[in-house]
């Protein structure tokens, strides 16, 4: 398919405080290529969170179309951004956002429950093993949070963010919680991902060592994009671990 | 979302906070076992008062023959000779309403033992049924005549309390022979005492004996029949105790029409003055009383729109008493049950609030994973369903317990309600998800940016 992921035309997005309006968006237009590892960057209140609600279906923009995977989710109702949430979007927080006193194993089969496809309670947790197994937490399946390190915790995350196989995989600074070392181990990851399972992957951050892992940096100032240069790199091979979804 | 799989999101979270879901339960066991307890230690009380104000003749109905009139003078209420023993024994098969029925043949003679001699205020001639009817039937001494005696006429009676003061002075009186107008009774049991009815009279001072024995034996014909009778519908020939063998034998070789034509055998009225009998409960007291009219109407050959030949006397007034005080501790009940049902669910509603705001992030990351509101409204609903429903049961189990121990160790009357065991778990589901709802509502309403940046 030759069509971009996800196709942005002229969004706008405008809160309401009180009386006053504030152009938080102004007039985004871009395309992403499938397969693409995109940094957001930009100075704190440039809209790149802003931007990031969007393109993750959480939110809608005021105007102007928003088209993912060849569907247009800016007019959608909230249950159906919700399937598209759960189908073709996993998301990685900065702080981590696991459910307290659960297993490592419960957390990364949780979005399976709001799945329609019946897929029966041993697949389900054959599969996010294997997901676990690939982040390298094999060991630590019933490892509840609290006994996990914030890497691991995040490599939870991100096992759980695959579970429905989305084709694109949002990070809101994800290591804006880890030391340098973690940092360097998640970031790593991201990079196998994206070369390996050929998952679109795009990033929110300010830090400039971790969008220097992506090969495209789209820099936001004023709700506006001020630049968005791509680097050469190695492609993704598209041949990976995660077995791809049958039909 | 399946149902199975919302059920078991639910208890996974409720497991997560073991301590503060066991707590939140607890409002709704105590509040369920209160109700449970209370149930079924106020429908044992209320059913003993019952018992009670029914031993005191609520249930009683009681049936007298109608107004004899001939060229329209009438003999006043009582004095049709309608009512037999015959339609007594068809009130007991027929009518369902009925628990007991007895025949009452009334007689006011003077009584001699020895030396002494006294007017007892009731003498009753009736059956062994009579006693049942009164719920009179423990024997201060001796035992009650048999239905033999009935049948035969058998010249034994029981006496109350007051005789065995006034004739016999305080001496036990079984197999005493007393005289009840020269005629020689053999007493075989005596009463408990039972007291001054409602208006006063003192039911103690009574002698009651097979009714055969006193109609045919003591007042040769009963009080009423000593007015004119004009009715001879219910006159037989012989004893009519002899139907009770039916089917028997005949010991004297049967009679030519000229034989009896020639010796006809002396008429007997075989009526009784009352008829007394008790209905099954307060609520039977009315179909008790259609029923009986209906048999009585059938069996006294009465034609639509002629009227009843007899009259059926409630005790309206004690029975109104029953069914007041059946019902003010029915509603005191409720009352009882609603008041701490709603603490308890005001306790859930508090907890689910607590937990949804606890749960912001919770909420916010299932949104972004593919949550819709409603899957949310239905997880927090079921949390709630589910607390309720096992502090229901548990509830079930504590006030059953509570119940059984206060009946053990207080000897207090308890009864067990399938009602309020229904009932109970019906209404805890039902607070579950009356209360569990504004959270629940609330909760998947959040917005899921804000939910998930939420500290």
């Amino acid at each position: 398919m030759s069509e971009a992921l996800v196709k942005l035309r002229d969004i706008r997005r405008t809160f309401n405080v009180g009386e006053i309006s504030v152009h938080v968006l102004r007039g985004i237009s871009l395309e992403i290529e499938r397969g693409a590892y995109v940094a957001l960057t930009g100075s704190s209140g440039s809209g790149k969170t802003t931007l990031m609600n969007l393109l993750g279906c959480l939110d809608r923009p005021t105007s102007g179309e928003y088209w993912l995977d060849g569907v247009e989710v800016s007019k959608l109702s909230s249950d159906a951004r919700a399937l598209i949430r759960n189908k073709k979007i996993g998301f990685v927080f900065q702080n981590f956002n696991l459910l307290p006193r659960t297993t490592a194993l419960e957390q990364v089969i949780m979005p399976l429950s709001y799945t329609n496809v019946g897929l029966s309670e041993r697949e389900a947790k054959q599969r996010a093993a294997e997901l676990l197994k690939m982040v390298g937490l094999g060991e630590r399946m019933d490892h509840r949070p609290s006994q996990l390190s914030g890497g691991q915790q995040q490599r939870v995350a991100i096992a759980r963010a695959l579970i429905n196989r989305p084709p694109v995989l949002f990070a809101d600074e994800p290591t804006g919680n880890l030391d340098s070392r973690t940092t360097a181990e998640i970031l790593e990851m991201f990079d196998r991902l994206n070369r390996q399972e050929g998952i679109t992957i795009i990033l929110v951050t300010h830090d400039p060592n971790v969008a220097g892992h992506a090969r495209r940096n789209i820099r936001l100032r004023d709700g506006m994009i001020e630049s968005d240069t791509t680097r050469e790199g190695p492609a993704p091979t598209g041949e990976g671990d995660i077995p791809r979804r049958v039909a | 979302m399946t149902v199975s799989k919302t059920i078991i999101t639910a208890v996974r979270a409720l497991r997560r906070n073991v301590t503060r879901s066991a707590l939140t339960v607890l409002g709704i066991v105590i509040g369920i076992a209160a109700v449970i307890a209370m149930m079924e230690i106020g429908k044992g009380s209320s059913g003993s008062i019952a018992k009670t104000i029914a031993s005191m003749g609520a249930n009683n109905l009681l049936i007298f023959p109608g107004t004899a009139a001939t060229g329209g003078v009438s003999f006043g209420g009582g004095s049709s000779l309608t009512l037999t023993a015959e339609d007594c024994d068809a009130i007991l098969r027929e009518c369902p309403a009925v628990g007991s029925a007895a025949p009452l043949v009334r007689a006011r003679p003077q009584l001699i033992y020895q030396d002494k001699n006294w007017v007892p205020t009731f003498v009753y001639g009736s059956t062994p049924a009579y006693l049942t009817v009164r719920d009179w039937t423990q024997m201060a001494d001796g035992d009650i005549f048999t239905d033999a005696d009935v049948r035969n006429a058998s010249r034994v009676c029981v006496v109350g309390q007051t005789l065995v003061r006034e004739l016999f002075g305080g001496e036990n009186p079984v197999g005493k022979e007393i005289r009840v107008k020269n005629v020689a009774f053999t007493v075989v049991g005596v009463l408990t005492p039972k007291g001054a009815n409602a208006f006063g009279m003192d039911q103690d001072d009574i002698l009651l004996a097979p009714w055969t024995t006193i109609k045919y034996r003591v007042s040769g014909n009963s009080g009423s029949s000593t007015s004119t009778s004009t009715s001879t519908t219910s006159t037989s020939t012989g004893n009519s105790a002899d139907s009770t063998y039916p089917g028997a034998p005949s010991v004297f070789p049967a009679q030519s029409s000229t034989q009896a034509a020639d010796a006809p055998m002396p008429v007997r009225f075989a009526n009784v003055d009352q008829v007394i009998m008790s209905a099954r409960s307060g609520s039977q007291i009315q179909p008790a009383i259609r029923e009986v009219t209906s048999l009585l109407r059938e069996r006294h050959r009465l034609r639509p729109g002629e009227p009843d030949d007899f009259s059926i006397r409630d005790m309206t007034e004690s029975a109104n008493a029953l069914a007041s005080t059946t019902n003010m501790m029915t509603n005191l009940l409720l009352a009882v049950a609603l008041i701490s049902l709603v603490v308890g669910g005001v306790g859930i509603m508090n907890i689910m609030l607590v937990s949804v705001t606890e749960r912001t992030r919770e909420i916010g990351l299932r949104m972004a994973v593919g949550a819709r509101s409603r899957d949310i409204l239905r997880q927090f609903l079921a949390e709630a369903t589910l607390l309720c429903l096992v502090g229901g049961l548990l509830g079930l189990a504590l006030g059953r317990g509570a119940a059984l121990m206060v009946q053990k160790f207080l000897k207090w009357p308890v009864e067990s309600s399938i009602e309020a065991i229904v009932a109970s778990i019906v209404v805890s589901a039902f607070v579950g998800i009356v209360f569990g709802f504004y959270p629940a509502w609330k909760a998947s309403r959040l917005d899921p940016i804000e939910a998930l940046r939420y500290e």
